[in-house]
């Protein structure tokens, strides 16, 4: 462990350091981030009024090639937000950089695999770029199939050309990449513990990060399985999906949806951690009910694995088996409960401060409360007819996603931006940037809510008249988020390039109490040369 | 004006002189979303009136736990803030309490699954109808066919936009509709609007065989309380019944390519009697005997 600090930029591309990677990856998340919003900015400007306006004016391209870019923006939103902005900021971005911290580890267990992972993201990030600008339906470019990708729509019939495969590469890659973290941060988390930290006495992130890790292990070889047997589908002759040829299209949703599921709970799990942090720091008490917490999203983890069907009631499923999904499906909500109300009788009894991270914990436990209970309603395949591929369920994952996991990802940064950059960020002006953010992600999502029960499907680039209202002020809450987005922008340029005032060890006094806080900020380059004893 | 539009525009004529004879003037019953709508469109049938009343029901559920957590959480924030309480309490473990949060809500999960698995089965579950029709879903327009009527067929396209801001060609449109459906009828709603209608008989439990010739698509009608995907290589059934006279809209409501928000759902809900006369209009055969249907039941 005795190198020299590799200096220029050899020290970030041949980087082995889990702090570096990790920075990395947050940056790569930002900058992904900044792509993926700008495509929904795109298509909440179309959808603003009904017809199409937008689309043909900036890309200057006729009405029939608009359509078609719209459908390729929501597949790109889609991708882009959960493989190259959500997974790397809160796994490898906050994961890299802060398990080994919490666990008293000097560095991840297999520290050039975790380059190799982090170095295989840009490229997946360049190939699904250059996916939206090959042809891919008739005589249009990019893949316009959601990122579902469901067959035959996302076979040789509905897009014939390159950019499919293309897609499909991309996310071969970075799903390597997500499986070759996930081993490391089980080998890491099972073997490089500090003596004495019994793995009941982990923090909350390190055990999120580590039923995460399960969950992409056993869930992305399926999805790098089905997206393969599409691809020689598409260009070997294969009929898996193919009706003609004895296959089936419902197989892959299977396949798919069997990844899918596991997926969103690889999306939230690593936020939960987060918040337990949080909501423990700034009421200056131990979290409530700490094994109940790291059981629950055990058992979230688990059941997100007998569930999958739930995103396919209206493919024809037969009744019994509906039934089975129904049931499996409302019991997700008990573990999740456990939660939310774990983080209330954390917070009961404490000393609570607002500062920033904790407003965003505050924010995320209430709006996730929102979307958890309209799962709930989803999870009902009888209800679900009436709202199955309609505005409601884009509400609903938004707010458990755009109001959840986006929050934490907030949260996260503005709770460890001092520890990772030894500078602070301004206060008043991060709550500023809080409330407008607050607002305006739901002025965007919760008249989605109205919109989908009154049955406007997904994914549509226009709409009738009747639409128009809820649509509207669904834009306008983009345009406030628009500018909080850029006010984040702004603060965190402050925090890391202008602010002088520097900051110790650990900033949040005694609530905070994980191992990342005994150290410098920034820590030392490489930390833990002398292992920390637990009691 | 080619020779098509001026027959659709006489027989729309002789259809508003006979309408009496047709007896289908009066005003029918509209399922389309509404204006600033909140809450689901108004149910036409028993279905959809299922649909709705549970999910009043899972409302009122989830707005009291909202609440309540929303509650608990304001009550703690103003409680327990620092300048109040700036001795934390060292408590992180009520074995009551947690068993309380654990087994709380598995009731109401048990309860709304008490009323959400009959509401399930009663839409799976296909009743004893009267007559099939099969939908096949291509891209970007439906495809009806009446297999226990001599086997109409049909396609059923959007009505361009033009259309709705032009006058002239919008009484054009409505006459072809009209000739087509043998009754006066008017266009609704851009968007939702076909050039040919699904005709069915009020009062008649209808199942529907659904297919699709390219990609996967979906028929929904929200209003009646049916969504279904059509999947190519598969044969998905629904059923329903349309109680008013009227006109239904639905969309496409699975992802199918660029024209996917360009492919509605109409469907024209007549009197018994109009059918008929609608089955021999389109050189259709109206069998005496329901028994005799061999896809119907």
């Amino acid at each position: 462990m005795a190198h020299a600090d590799p200096t220029g930029w050899k020290r970030w591309v041949f980087s082995t350091n889990h702090k570096d990677i990790g920075v990395m990856y947050i940056w790569f998340a930002f900058i992904a981030g900044v792509v993926g919003f700008a495509m929904s900015g795109l298509m909440r400007m179309e959808l603003a009024e009904p017809g199409i306006q937008v689309i043909p004016e900036i890309f200057g391209m006729t009405d029939q090639q608009a359509r078609h870019m719209f459908n390729v923006l929501t597949t790109g939103h889609g991708l882009i937000m959960v493989f190259f902005m959500v997974m790397p900021a809160l796994i490898g971005g906050f994961g890299n950089y802060f398990v080994p911290l919490m666990i008293g580890a000097p560095d991840m267990a297999f520290p050039r695999m975790n380059n190799i992972s982090f170095w295989l993201m840009p490229p997946a990030f360049i190939l699904l770029l250059l996916s939206t600008v090959v042809e891919g339906a008739p005589g249009a470019n990019g893949f316009g199939g959601g990122w579902t990708a469901y067959p035959p729509l996302s076979g040789t019939l509905g897009h014939p050309g390159p950019s499919m495969d293309l897609a499909i590469f991309s996310l071969h890659v970075a799903g390597a990449s997500s499986i070759m973290g996930a081993i490391n941060y089980i080998t890491t988390i099972f073997n490089m513990r500090a003596p004495g930290m019994t793995i009941h006495k982990m923090p909350l992130f390190a055990w999120s990060i580590l039923i995460t890790a399960f969950l992409l292990l056993l869930s992305l070889p399926v999805l790098a399985g089905a997206i393969t047997m599409l691809l020689t589908d598409r260009n070997f002759g294969t009929t898996f999906f193919e009706p003609s040829g004895g296959g089936d299209p419902i197989l892959f949703q299977h396949l798919f949806w069997f990844f899918g599921h596991p997926e969103v709970y690889i999306m939230i799990l690593p936020a939960f951690g987060i918040i337990s942090h949080i909501v423990s720091t700034f009421s200056r008490k131990p979290i409530f009910g700490y094994l109940g917490m790291a059981y629950a999203m055990t058992a979230i983890g688990f059941i997100g694995f007998i569930v999958w069907a739930h995103h396919m009631y209206t493919v024809g499923l037969d009744v019994d088996t509906k039934a089975y999904f129904v049931a499996a499906t409302m019991v997700i909500a008990v573990p999740t409960g456990v939660k939310i109300f774990s983080w209330i009788a954390t917070m009961w009894g404490g000393s609570i401060t607002f500062e920033v991270p904790m407003m965003y914990a505050i924010a995320f436990i209430l709006l996730f409360t929102v979307g958890g209970v309209t799962g709930v309603v989803l999870s009902n395949a009888g209800a679900d007819v009436a709202m199955h591929d309609t505005y409601y369920v884009v509400a609903h994952f938004h707010y458990v996603l755009s109001l959840g996991a986006v929050f934490a990802i907030f949260a996260g940064l503005y709770y460890w931006i001092g520890k990772m950059s030894g500078k602070q960020y301004p206060e008043r002006l991060a709550q500023i940037q809080f409330w407008i953010t607050f607002v305006g992600v739901n002025v965007i999502f919760f008249p989605q809510h109205f919109l989908g029960l009154q049955g406007m499907p997904r994914r549509y680039v226009d709409y009738p008249d009747a639409f128009t209202f809820w649509n509207k002020i669904s834009t306008i809450g983009y345009q406030i988020t628009a500018v909080g987005v850029l006010m984040f922008v702004v603060v965190m340029y402050y925090t890391l390039f202008v602010t002088k005032k520097r900051i110790g060890e650990n900033q949040w006094g005694e609530g905070a109490n994980t191992l990342e806080w005994t150290l410098s900020s920034p820590p030392p380059f490489h930390q833990f040369n002398e292992l920390p004893r637990i009691k | 004006m080619n020779v098509k539009r001026l027959t659709a525009k006489f027989a729309a004529a002789a259809i508003a002189i006979s309408g009496f004879a047709f007896g289908a003037l009066a005003e029918g019953r509209l399922g389309v979303p509404k204006d600033k709508g909140l809450w689901l469109q108004e149910p036409a049938n028993e279905q959809a009136r299922r649909i709705a009343d549970f999910n009043l029901d899972l409302m009122y559920i989830i707005t009291v736990i909202t609440v309540l957590v929303f509650v608990l959480m304001f009550y703690v924030m103003w409680r327990y803030r620092a300048k109040k309480n700036p001795e934390p309490s060292k408590v992180s473990h009520n074995t009551v309490i947690e068993v309380i949060w654990t087994g709380v809500p598995i009731i109401i999960l048990a309860v709304i699954g008490a009323t959400s698995l009959p509401l399930l089965y009663y839409q799976d579950q296909i009743p004893e109808t009267e007559f099939a029709i099969n939908v096949t879903g291509n891209q970007w327009y439906w495809s009806y066919e009446y297999p226990d009527h001599g086997g109409i067929e049909f396609v059923s396209t959007i009505v361009d936009e033009e259309v709705f801001a032009d006058p002239t060609l919008k009484a054009q449109a409505e006459a072809e509709l009209s000739a087509f459906l043998g009754m006066p009828a008017k266009l609704n709603a851009n968007l939702l609007d076909t050039n040919n209608r699904l005709v069915v008989p009020v009062g008649t439990k209808i199942k529907v065989h659904l297919t699709a010739a390219d990609v996967i698509h979906a028929w929904a009608l929200p209003s009646l309380g049916v969504k279904l995907d059509a999947v190519p290589g598969r044969l998905n059934e629904l059923w329903f019944e349309v109680e008013q006279v009227g006109t239904y809209y639905g969309q496409c409501s699975e992802l199918c390519g660029r024209d996917h928000a360009y492919m509605p759902i109409a469907v024209e809900a007549v009197s018994k009697e109009d059918f008929v006369k609608w089955v021999e209009l389109r050189g259709g055969v109206n069998r005496a005997d329901a028994a005799v249907s061999a896809l119907g039941r």
